[in-house]
């Protein structure tokens, strides 16, 4: 009973967003109130039937529901609640389903606090978002649908990948797809601009905030992943620049780009077109990377054999959404009225700076992510491109492009003179020259070095950027705290998010200089690593619900003093027939210690063990930065300009010309 | 400034972004990109010595062992695709899902002896799925047509490898 009402919710849902898409739109263009006033409900009404939906397959996994055919792959009665919980979208059709119902949530957050935009944006934007809607909720429904029934139902689930099983795995998927799914909305409101035939401040305005929201739920779903990757696959690794992680950086880049593009269209109603190429470009490269990728329709040839239905219907459905709308931004961009030309040397100029940069690495990232999978289709070459060709190419454009950001807060609007900058940036630059000079001494490489320098130098700026603003000892403390108050959020939180930056490439630099040694150990022997002696002191065997365990005890001793006792274990899932490592890993914020148990040699009297130490400095940092980037995000969200200043659009249209 | 040579401006500095992009990757990809290559490929046309290659393949069952060298576990394997074998050294852990008689996917140089310093070894797959690479190999050099099922079961393979291996001295590890 529970599954088909799921499913019938399902179905409604997508009649929904049928409807969703096309009445608005008519009510729009006919300047029909009653047609347009439809928009919001159905939106509402979608969300609420898709989260029914969702609720219903969670209700089947928990009480395990064996005759649904998805639980019965996925699930099993031994798995914790928690993990049959997040089982729910660890599959493909139940990814499908949470994708969906975040595009509606995202559908219903429009309608709900988008009531201060004019009536026939919000119905277009509505519709646009009720358009994607319907095609992926029918490809749920036809080729991918979560409550399909299975007869004879099993007595017993098959259980799920043991590496699956990690709390950091639960919520890793939902907070990645809100960012995926969060561009749909600035790609929705490209799409209505574009019918309306009209960009300006005012879309800037309200476009950005939807477009932080994404970029700081997708900034954090990265972060996540690669802290998955680094503590749970035990390789002493955070980015292993494979596809799926492609995937998600692609369209960080562009929503990177697109974030500041807006800034642009809202103050100085320039880069108009550029930024509604950005916002199409953002979710084409969203869509692609959750479902070419992650589906392996590029990567084999053989998902393709698995269920041709399924290929053609989602490569059709792409196809539909991106060619669709590159159609209309073909037709329609040349008719928008473009902005002024603008000084090199201004914020505005050194914004366009930022987007080129962000685009270029956009661009070799995608090369470097699609030749491989172009060249075995075309010329049945099997090549890879990994790590050394994405540092050969990032890197270098990575640079000038945080050497810039140190200077782009500072600069004025228009037109800019660059000693007054300068000359309140000094003291960052001393700081710069220094830390350069230090990591000089202390790495070897040269791109570590400037990756260094270059992210001190962005702290600093940021530092400088606000303690300029506040006045900070060159007006008594208490005036400092004065301006402080009255300054708006948003420049703390672009402060904050350009600090995350530097962070994070601190820790890149610093795991650049990370120290490893595989050995070969009896049980109370000692090895030296990094200035530390690491010893195994114990190996003991330990049974676990549905798995046996080998926990190895490493005291890691400096100068003879107990820094820290690792416990590395090696699982064996005897239902599947695997093992996993359970990496141990000890942190004081500097450096992290990380400890792998490998196998076992030699007879039961005397074995040796396979051990694997990684001395891994400033590792914290990168998911630090991470984390402070989407903070500063969402500080600048949380700014009474966006909350309260509902903007007005100009009676006409004036362009601003500046000479 | 004029409008003219601020829209240069604009023009130049997206040549400049464009360009040392294109320039940054054509150049990493002529000295970046790795093939793939099967055991008999490499027998046929060793790369160079400095160049790294993934080298896929079947673990020959049996033929794992370990060496310590200087405190270090060294593990000793060799990969077939069924008409010739490469000895493979690797200094580390070997993955969780590496086993004897499965596929596996090596990163590494060829030595001028012929045998593969892996600086990692790749088992990403399970019982059934074997990586995409290793699968096309395998149908390329004739035992295994996707098209009638399944691919043969590991032991088979070995045997076949083996007695291959017997035949052909060059093919010996050193």
């Amino acid at each position: 009973m529970n599954p088909e009402l799921g499913n019938f919710a399902l179905a409604l849902a997508c009649c929904m967003a049928a409807g969703q898409a096309i009445l608005p739109l008519i009510g729009a263009s006919r300047r029909d109130a009653r047609l347009m006033a439809l928009a919001p409900a159905l939106a509402v009404g979608q969300m609420i039937a898709l989260i029914t939906s969702f609720a219903c397959l969670i209700h089947a996994a928990i009480t395990n529901d064996f005759s649904v055919q998805n639980v019965a792959a996925n699930s099993a009665v031994s798995k914790p609640l928690l993990y049959k919980i997040t089982g729910v979208w660890g599959n493909h059709e139940g990814s499908v389903l949470l994708w969906a119902m975040i595009l509606s949530i995202c559908g219903g957050a429009v309608a709900l606090f988008g009531r201060n935009l004019p009536s026939a944006l919000q119905a277009r934007v509505i519709a646009v978002l009720g358009g994607v809607a319907a095609g992926f909720e029918l490809f749920c429904l036809t080729t991918s649908n979560p409550f399909a029934r299975v007869w004879p139902a099993p007595m017993d689930g098959q259980g799920m990948n043991p590496l699956l099983q990690d709390p950091g795995l639960a919520f890793h998927p939902p907070i990645l797809y809100t960012g995926y799914v969060g561009f749909a909305v600035p790609f929705a409101f490209a799409i209505a601009a574009l019918i309306e035939g009209r960009v300006d401040a005012a879309w800037g305005r309200w476009v950005r905030p939807w477009a932080v929201a994404a970029w700081c739920f997708l900034t954090c779903g990265i972060a996540m992943g690669s802290w998955w990757s680094y503590y749970v696959l035990g390789w002493g690794g955070y980015w292993f620049w494979d596809p799926v992680e492609n995937a998600s950086l692609i369209p960080w880049l562009t929503g990177t780009a697109l974030v500041h593009s807006a800034i642009v269209v809202e103050k100085r109603e320039a880069l108009k077109i550029w930024t509604v190429l950005l916002a199409i470009g953002t979710f084409s490269f969203s869509l692609s990377g959750t479902f070419l990728v992650r589906s392996g329709i590029l990567n084999s040839v053989h998902a393709f054999a698995n269920d041709p239905a399924r290929g053609v219907f989602i490569l059709g459905l792409l196809a539909l959404v991106i060619g669709g709308s590159l159609l209309l931004f073909a037709i329609r961009a040349p008719q928008l009225t473009t902005g002024g030309l603008f000084a090199p040397v201004s914020r505005e100029g050194l914004l366009v700076l930022n987007n080129i940069l962000l685009c270029s690495i956009c661009a070799v990232v995608l090369t470097g992510t699609m030749y491989p999978p172009f060249m075995s289709l075309l010329f049945g070459k099997t090549i890879s491109v990994g790590k050394p060709f994405f540092d050969a190419t990032t890197i270098p454009l990575a640079i000038p492009l945080m050497v810039f950001m140190g200077f782009g807060p500072m600069m004025p609007w228009k037109r800019a003179q660059m000693w007054p900058v300068l000359r309140r940036l000094w003291w960052a630059a001393c700081v710069t020259a220094v830390a350069l000079v230090v990591a000089t001494f202390q790495m070897r490489e040269i791109l570590p070095v400037l990756a260094t320098a270059t992210a001190v130098w962005v702290i600093c700026s940021s530092v400088a950027d606000i303690a300029e603003r506040l006045r900070l000892f060159r007006q008594p403390l208490g005036q400092s705290w004065q301006r402080a108050r009255s300054l708006p959020r948003a420049v703390f939180g672009a402060a904050l998010a350009h600090a995350g930056v530097g962070i994070v490439v601190l820790g890149i630099a610093g795991m650049s200089q990370a120290a490893h040694r595989i050995v070969e150990v009896h049980v109370g022997q000692s090895e030296m690593l990094a200035g530390d002696s690491w010893t195994l002191t114990d190996v003991k065997p330990a049974e676990g619900p549905n798995y046996t365990a080998l926990v190895a005890t490493i005291e890691v001793r400096h100068n003879g003093k107990l820094v820290t006792t690792l416990h590395p274990s090696k699982r064996t899932f005897a239902s599947q027939h695997q093992t996993t490592t359970e990496v141990a890993i000890h942190t004081n914020l500097m450096a992290d210690i990380y400890g792998v148990l490998g196998d076992k040699h030699g007879d039961d009297a005397n074995p040796t063990y396979v051990l694997r130490l990684h001395y891994n400095p400033l590792a914290p940092w990168m998911w630090l930065g991470g984390l402070i980037m989407a903070f500063g995000g969402a500080l600048s969200l949380s700014d009474r300009r966006v909350r309260v200043g509902a903007p007005r659009r100009a009676k006409t249209v004036d362009v601003v010309v500046v000479q | 400034m004029t409008r003219k040579s601020r829209r240069l401006w604009l023009v130049v500095a997206c040549m400049i972004g464009l360009g040392s992009a294109a320039a940054l990757t054509l150049n990493a990809f002529s000295s970046n990109i790795v093939f793939f290559m099967a055991p008999s490929q490499v027998h046929s046309k060793p790369p160079p010595a400095d160049r790294t290659i993934r080298l896929g393949g079947m673990v020959v069952a049996g033929s794992v062992h370990q060496e310590k060298v200087k405190d270090a576990p060294v593990a000793i394997f060799d990969v077939t695709d069924g008409q010739a074998a490469v000895t493979v050294r690797y200094e580390g852990i070997l993955p969780d899902l590496f086993r004897e008689g499965q596929s596996v996917v090596a990163v590494g140089t060829v030595n001028p002896d012929g045998t593969f310093r892996a600086s990692e070894v790749l088992a990403k797959h399970d019982e059934t799925y074997m990586p995409k690479e290793v699968a096309e190999e395998l149908r390329r050099s004739g035992k295994w047509d996707p098209r009638f099922g399944k691919a043969p079961d590991a032991a088979s393979w070995n045997t076949m490898t083996a007695a291959d291996n017997a035949k052909k001295p060059a093919t010996q590890t050193p």
